[in-house]
């Protein structure tokens, strides 16, 4: 115990003192911001019309303001929220129907607080350039050159203007980085002292900040994981600490960096299924449970309904798989036709389908072998797992079934029917054993909604499932059910679960067809808990797959590094004037340039190292180490992972690596001029060829930044100038 | 039913196009060629014990126990040689009793005894009843299949290299199989036909594997327990017996595999002595298993990895030491792909395969109509040619007379693309103002030049290449593509822009090399293959489409293949070969590309690759109901729990010494030697099951449970090396008191004695159970269902 206090008494260090602010104020920085904030909101509501991905972002803004809940495979919810905060600061309401490109705004939507704080993070990320450089040690004029390229970058500022995400997320990479290092080089004096937790605690929020507006920014958070690694492996081999410490200081960095941003990850849900309460158009994906506590949809009709399914209830069975679509268990009066077009024959049984649509003929009631009645007895006899039962089809009263007849798409599997007794000797084999899959004990009575329920028939082991085909013209393109006899192992195809549900009470079938028809009532009221309905959101955010989303300007990895592909944003539906992802190619050009000097040098040095010959001084290399293990690791953790990606990749995916591989250019340059350029007169060249480059780094941003900021519209010639490329796709008017 | 689908062999993958001809079966031509000899393959790779020394009679050492400060560990020596098999349980238990607190050096005479013993057990649990059961098992449908084509000398198609069914074939051949076996499906009596050779040179290679095992650790650890820990479990393990027992590419895989890594551990351990001749002797062996492992599956990919890893940090060490010059670092030659030239080189008649590899590339193919033949080499009006998409694995254009399903854009005759040779993949290029009949001999040669606008007319069907504005079939962004008109009238939808990448406007277009793309006039769109596979309607092909989306991809080129036109005069095809760089490179990327394509439908359920090391469900290798001979690939749940929750202690292990050493605590001479054992030994064990496990997490294709097997060696290793550490770190404790050897031999007897017990439980899984199943309690599995999701 008193270890254990007296390691609390370390980690709560910085309460003894006094809480001192000394205000510093680095004009650099100032009068960077400054640049940042003009280039940035310079304009900022112009144009008035959707421009390209804002036509995405914009329908999830809409359903924040109406409170609708949706699902959204592209991320976290936490870039979506704080776009949905502009609307919300500039009193947006929702309405306006994001259909196209270049639409015009309507007068409701506050154009400028939407897109205003996309622009704050892209303008913040000159003056954390700077900052960066500084804390990785190199001179002011290093930091100020990589705050200036940052500056100066195109793409960078296009990408910031507009309601869209990446800006945000290079904004909390960079803070998340800066942080860290700020961290780090308060050396271990000032461990655990007010600064030191500020800096520690900034850089696990800000890594989750980056994971939370996109997956992206996981690969960042993982390089600083790697890097805190690294040092601590250090600290551990400092045997001035004593062992208490060491464990103070791992007990820290875990908290900060590992816990708090799990914990602020499960708060963006939280926040993000808070606000969104109303049931929308993405429901049909979600389980019937996630469904019902949503307010309107299913929950209108489940609301009140039993929760034991008894022997005479009657229910509709839904797939919980949910693919291709949601669909209910169902049959109608046609049979299967007696030889399928490849000649195989069948049962010339009743049907029996997955129908993706609400219809009276998808209740079924649940029967005891033993005994006649279709009724709910008084009081229920609930069913539980392990009982079998009979399925009976309500309109038709025909038993479900399956036997060792091929399957019409599946010829592996079983065929599952309605029985008809055509008196040729094929028995009826319809009783089926409930299995409940999520059970907590092996008497767990079935549950609507909330059971997970497999049915395994008795006389072949068969379990009834989903196969996912659609089956030809006389099943309607209904999806085929079939009883799965090599059941291997648990999947969501063969699993279904009870949505609709009330007790049967008519005891003849046209009563019961009437009570079929009309709606359920009854009141009881479920409640997902929110750490259910977050495996559940996230597990479908993972999971959810758009098929097949080829795009015009969609580009492969290979094209970004050379800056091969460009994106068209918007077109002025009149005039010529356009806006374009373009990036300033001398920057592009030369960020690969100072990756592969970093590359070679590196290795250069490295071999040498080895063979014990020193060329530069240990704390230069020191921090020629780090400086590259920052920024060359930030661009290949940023830029590699999207070679083993199949989904749809477009230019801006590049950003957040290309923004490292910028900070790595000031650094090349410095070492080259502090170490390699051995004379005078070779550093003057040096400097002078630097200012040289810069102002062709100036004069490419103001070539193109009519593409860039959307003004002024240029000539046909000027645009055909432009085409630097021939890859490059610049809209030109045809006269 | 039980047998997993495979696209692998053609039979699946062929169409079953009606119109299409019927593919040429396995041919039976005689061949007058033999394969290379690989048998020099085989006898190098007998398990060689490592160096036996020479050692004393037993009397001698028995009288000087304390050899180097350390007590030995002895083997009994009227043991020696003595191991019969049939009776392991009573040599087990007394082995290991006589076992010292400190067994580091054991003295060299009870290490071949020992070996010995594992090779006569390893043997005897594989090769027992190994004829049963006497029909076709699993996979044997496959890999039987393909070592008959090798046999028949018969070119095809599959995902894998070559050198494991060719060696199959190889000792079909040597055992007297004549490859007339169809192979059709499992389940089917083998009757007459020797198929025990083919499944004893499995089996062999199989047993090989454990005494490989028993070698790896001894010479990573020094420590006999560890190595005889490692091997009984690979003995023992019920599913490294299954795998072993049946014609299989796995046994043959596992094989090279270890065979690499003992070769790469003895290679390090001589590395204080480079270029002696036992060092060059690892070292080319090391490339020569290398090479085998990539020659069976892609999987040896890994091993390959591991293998080069170690390089590298050999390497590096190597350039620390400042007393070698620069001059001698060494050179290496793993990476030599030797197996793919063979293929090339042996397999030159062809079968129904061939669709599949690019037209230059079926040029080198002997008996291939490519082969040697002569086309005209500029294309012109008139002409009537085959276009082959440009994609790898993309097939030829091609139509016939069904039409698009109603509901499924314009209900117009279906344009595909198909794999395979086919009347129905010609089409005459023709004017698009003009219908004049090309083949007037009145009328002048006119070439078609680039940017021209043509029209492209189905020959059987005499309809025209059409596209218009409604969806495609699967791609639903892309335009539909279909055949149109009657007789060769069809309007302006039917008109493509001609262009060969790379030209000038009005150049010619020459066959087989020039890529081209068609670009429809109406819509701007390009013509492309999606590579997608339609349903049952289209026969299974590959959908043709427009693309809207200007790119340049593979997908949307096409260049001409055949080319046929009286008017103009043949060259022969020799200008156009492709280099052998080429070859190789197109046929990995098949058969890469073939691997990727077996991918998992949303409603099928799979094996995933979290489910192996927890032994969460088998494969049915023969047999379903109870009065089937049932066999069930399932490794011994004791000894892969043993393993799974010894890599968890490993790695508690690991992290405990690494810190201790970082923090600088004081270690024994004897804790030291055990911390570098983990480290080093253990480390370069663990990073192989690493490499042999975690890539399937990121591999799309369908998964099955025997992916997992390479990776249970290494754990298996892993096993023994742990907890032999882990035992003598417990007797460290307790010693010097006479409790520490009893606490060691102990340990190490309970282990070994758990496992034989687990085994004695499970071997039915693998010697075949006929009766009732687990749920029956007569049954010999009864109670011995422990997870819901084993089936038997």
């Amino acid at each position: 115990m008193a270890r254990l206090g007296q390691t609390f008494d370390r980690m709560l260090g910085f309460l003894k003192e006094p809480v001192v602010v000394t205000v510093e104020i680095n004009m650099n920085v100032m009068v960077l911001t400054l640049m940042g904030l003009i280039s940035r909101l310079w304009g900022l509501s112009y144009p008035r019309a959707v421009v390209f991905d804002e036509v995405y972002y914009g329908q999830f803004v809409s359903l924040y303001m109406k409170r609708i809940f949706f699902v959204d495979d592209s991320g976290p919810p936490f870039g979506h929220m704080l776009l949905a905060l502009g609307g919300y600061l500039g009193g947006f309401d929702g309405n306006f129907l994001w259909n196209r490109i270049g639409a015009e705004y309507s007068m409701n939507v506050p154009v400028w607080s939407l897109r205003l704080l996309p622009a704050l993070a892209g303008a913040l990320c000159v003056p954390l350039a700077y900052q960066i450089l500084v804390e990785l040690q190199f001179s002011h004029c290093a930091a100020l050159g990589a705050a200036l390229l940052i500056l100066l970058e195109n793409s960078l500022i296009t990408q910031s203007r507009f309601m869209l995400l990446e800006s945000v997320l290079i904004f909390f990479i960079l803070l998340a980085v800066l942080s860290y290092l700020k961290f780090y080089n308060l050396k271990k004096h000032s461990s655990f002292s007010g600064s030191w937790w500020f800096w520690l605690l900034l850089t696990g929020v800000a890594c989750s900040c980056a994971v939370g507006v996109k997956y992206m920014g996981l690969f960042t958070y993982i390089l600083l994981l790697t890097t805190a690694g690294l040092h601590f492996w250090h600290v551990i081999g400092d045997q001035n600490l004593s062992n208490v410490s060491l464990m103070c200081h791992f007990l820290a960095r875990g908290l900060a960096l590992i816990i708090i941003p799990v914990a602020m990850y499960v708060s963006f849900f939280y926040v993000h299924l808070t606000l969104l309460y109303r049931s929308g158009p993405h429901d049909q994906i979600m389980t019937s449970a996630f469904q019902a506590s949503l307010e309107g949809g299913l929950a209108r009709i489940t609301q009140g309904q039993p929760l034991e399914v008894a022997y005479g209830s009657q229910v509709t069975l839904r797939n919980v798989l949910g693919k291709p679509m949601q669909c209910w268990l169902h049959s109608h009066t046609n049979t299967y036709p007696i030889r399928y077009e490849n000649g195989r024959g069948s049962s010339h049984q009743q049907q029996v389908t997955c129908y993706p649509f609400k219809d009276v003929n998808n209740w079924w009631i649940v029967k005891d072998p033993g005994m006649q009645q279709l009724v709910v007895s008084n009081p229920p006899r609930p069913v539980r797992h392990g009982h079998i039962v009979q399925l009976v089809h309500g309109i038709t009263t025909r038993y479900l079934n399956t036997h060792d007849v091929a399957a019409p798409l599946s010829p592996h599997s079983q065929e599952v029917s309605c029985y008809i007794d055509y008196n040729i000797s094929m028995p009826a084999q319809n009783l089926w054993r409930v299995e409940i899959v999520n059970r907590e004990s092996d008497t767990d009575v079935w549950k609507t909604i909330l059971s997970e329920v497999r049915f395994v028939h008795v006389n072949t082991s068969a379990v009834l499932k989903l196969s996912g085909a659609s089956l030809p013209e006389w099943g309607y393109r209904q999806l085929e059910v079939v009883g799965e006899k090599l059941s291997k192992g648990y999947h969501q195809s063969m699993v279904w679960n009870v949505e609709e549900h009330r007790y049967g009470k008519s005891l003849e079938q046209k009563e019961r067809e009437v009570e079929l028809h009309s709606p359920t009532q009854m009141d009881i009221s479920k409640n997902l808990s929110f750490m259910a309905k977050f495996t559940e959101l996230q597990w479908k955010i993972l999971t959810l797959k758009n098929e097949d989303t080829e795009h015009k300007y969609s580009s492969s990895a290979l094209d970004w590094i050379t800056m091969d592909t460009n994106i068209a944003y918007w077109l002025h539906p009149t005039s010529s004037a356009q806006i374009h992802l373009l990036g300033n190619v001398v920057t592009w050009a030369s960020a690969n340039v100072a990756a592969l000097i970093y590359t070679c040098l590196s290795l250069w040095y490295l071999i040498r190292r080895r063979r014990k010959i020193y060329d530069i001084p240990e704390d230069a290399w020191q921090l020629w180490v780090s400086a590259g293990g920052i920024c060359l690791g930030g661009w290949a953790v940023n830029y590699l992972p999207f070679f083993g990606m199949e989904k749809t990749l477009f230019l801006y995916h590049y950003l957040p690596a290309l923004t490292f591989q910028i900070l790595l250019i000031p650094i090349v340059l410095q070492h080259i001029s502090d170490h390699l350029c051995r004379s005078v007169l070779l550093k003057s060249m040096f400097t002078a060829l630097i200012v040289a480059w810069f102002s062709s780094v100036y004069f490419v941003y103001c070539t193109f930044s009519p593409v860039t900021y959307g003004e002024p519209s240029l000539s046909v010639t000027e645009l055909k100038d432009l085409r630097w490329k021939d890859s490059w796709n610049i809209l030109i008017r045809k006269q | 039913p039980w047998v997993r689908q495979k696209s692998s062999c053609s039979a699946t993958l062929r169409s079953s196009c009606s119109v299409g001809p019927a593919p040429a079966g396995p041919s039976l031509r005689p061949q007058p060629r033999q394969p290379p000899p690989l048998q020099d393959y085989i006898s190098m790779r007998a398990p060689r014990p490592a160096h036996p020394p020479r050692t004393p009679s037993p009397g001698l050492r028995r009288a000087r126990p304390g050899a180097a400060g350390h007590t030995a560990l002895r083997m009994p020596a009227a043991g020696r040689g003595r191991a019969e098999p049939g009776l392991p349980r009573q040599r087990e238990s007394r082995a290991p009793r006589r076992l010292p607190a400190h067994p580091a050096a054991p003295p060299a005479a009870a290490r071949p005894a020992a070996l010995a013993l594992v090779i006569l057990l390893s043997f005897a649990s594989r090769f027992h009843r190994l004829a049963e059961p006497p029909h076709v098992c699993w996979d044997e449908t496959h890999f039987g299949k393909m070592g008959s084509y090798y046999i028949n000398r018969t070119f095809f198609f599959d995902v894998h290299p070559p050198l494991g069914k060719m060696l199959i074939g190889l000792a079909g051949y040597l055992s007297g199989y004549d490859g007339t076996f169809p192979f059709q499906k499992p389940g089917d009596r083998y009757e007459q036909h020797n198929y025990v050779g083919m499944r004893g040179f499995c089996a062999f290679l199989g047993s090989c594997l454990v005494p490989l095992a028993y070698l790896t650790v001894l010479e990573l650890s020094k420590s006999l327990p560890a190595a005889l820990l490692t091997a009984f479990i690979l003995i023992f393990d019920t599913g490294c017996i299954t795998l072993s027992q049946y014609i299989l590419l796995d046994p043959i895989l596992m094989f090279f595999l270890m065979g690499a890594v003992l070769s790469m551990v003895k290679c390090n351990s001589c590395a204080d002595r480079p270029f002696s001749a036992s060092w060059w002797f690892w070292m080319s062996l090391t490339g020569v298993n290398l090479a085998g492992a990539m020659g069976v599956k892609f999987v040896g990919l890994f091993v390959v990895l591991l293998v080069g890893l170690n390089t590298m940090y050999d390497l590096w060490d190597l350039l620390g030491n400042l007393s070698l010059s620069l001059v001698s670092v060494r050179t290496f030659y793993f990476f030599f792909d030797s197996p793919v030239i063979s293929q090339t080189a042996v397999l030159y008649l062809h079968g129904p395969g061939d669709g599949f590899f690019s037209s230059a590339f079926q040029s080198q193919l002997i008996g291939n109509n490519l082969h040697n033949i002569s086309v005209p080499e500029h294309v012109a009006y008139g002409s009537v040619v085959t276009m082959k998409n440009l994609r790898m694995a993309g097939g030829y254009l091609h139509s016939h007379w069904h039409l698009y399903p109603e509901g499924i854009g314009a209900r117009q005759q279906q344009v595909t693309a198909y794999l395979h040779k086919d009347l129905n993949n010609l089409w005459i290029i023709k004017k698009h103002d003009s219908d004049t009949d090309p083949s007037d001999p009145s009328i002048p040669v006119e070439f078609v030049r680039h940017g021209d606008i043509i029209r492209l007319e189905h020959k059987e069907t005499s309809r025209n290449l059409h596209s218009h504005q409604h969806e495609a079939p699967l791609t639903r962004k892309h335009f539909q593509v279909t055949a149109y008109g009657i007789n060769g009238t069809g309007d302006s939808n039917d008109f493509w822009r001609i262009e060969v990448v790379g030209r000038q406007a009005g150049k010619l277009i020459r066959v087989l090399r020039g890529q081209v793309r068609l670009t429809h006039v109406a819509t701007g769109c390009m013509l492309g293959s999606s590579g997608k596979i339609l349903p049952k309607w289209g026969w299974e092909q590959l959908e043709v489409t427009c693309t809207p989306y200007l790119k340049e991809t593979p997908n949307s080129l096409w260049n001409f293949e055949d080319h046929i036109n009286p008017k103009l005069p043949n060259i022969s095809l020799d200008v156009l070969k492709p280099s052998f760089a080429e070859i190789l490179l197109e046929s990995h990327m098949v058969m890469i590309q073939g691997n990727t394509a077996l991918k998992p439908k949303d409603n099928e359920v799979t094996s995933k690759p979290w489910h192996w090391p927890i032994n969460y469900q088998g494969l049915r290798f023969s047999g379903v109901n109870e009065t089937d001979y049932r066999v069930y690939l399932l490794g011994n749940p004791v000894i892969w729990w043993l393993n799974l929750v010894t890599i968890g202690l490993y790695l508690l292990i690991t992290v405990s010494a690494a810190v201790a050493l970082k923090r600088g605590v004081q270690l024994t001479s004897e804790l030291k030697d055990l911390s570098r054992v983990v480290l080093r030994g253990g480390g370069q064990i663990m990073l192989g099951w690493l490499l042999h496990y975690l890539p399937f997490f990121m591999m799309g294709r369908v998964l099955y449970f025997h992916h997992y097997f390479p990776a249970m060696l290494f754990s298996s290793m892993l096993t023994g090396i742990t907890w032999d550490t882990l035992l003598k770190f417990c007797a460290m404790f307790l010693s010097p008191s006479a409790t520490a050897r009893k606490v060691y031999g102990a340990g190490f007897l309970a282990l070994v004695l758990l496992i034989i017990y687990s085994f004695y439980l499970f071997h039915p899984l693998s010697y075949g159970i006929i009766g009732p199943m687990a749920s029956d309690p007569s049954s010999p599995m009864a109670g011995l269902r422990w997870m819901d999701s084993w089936e038997f």
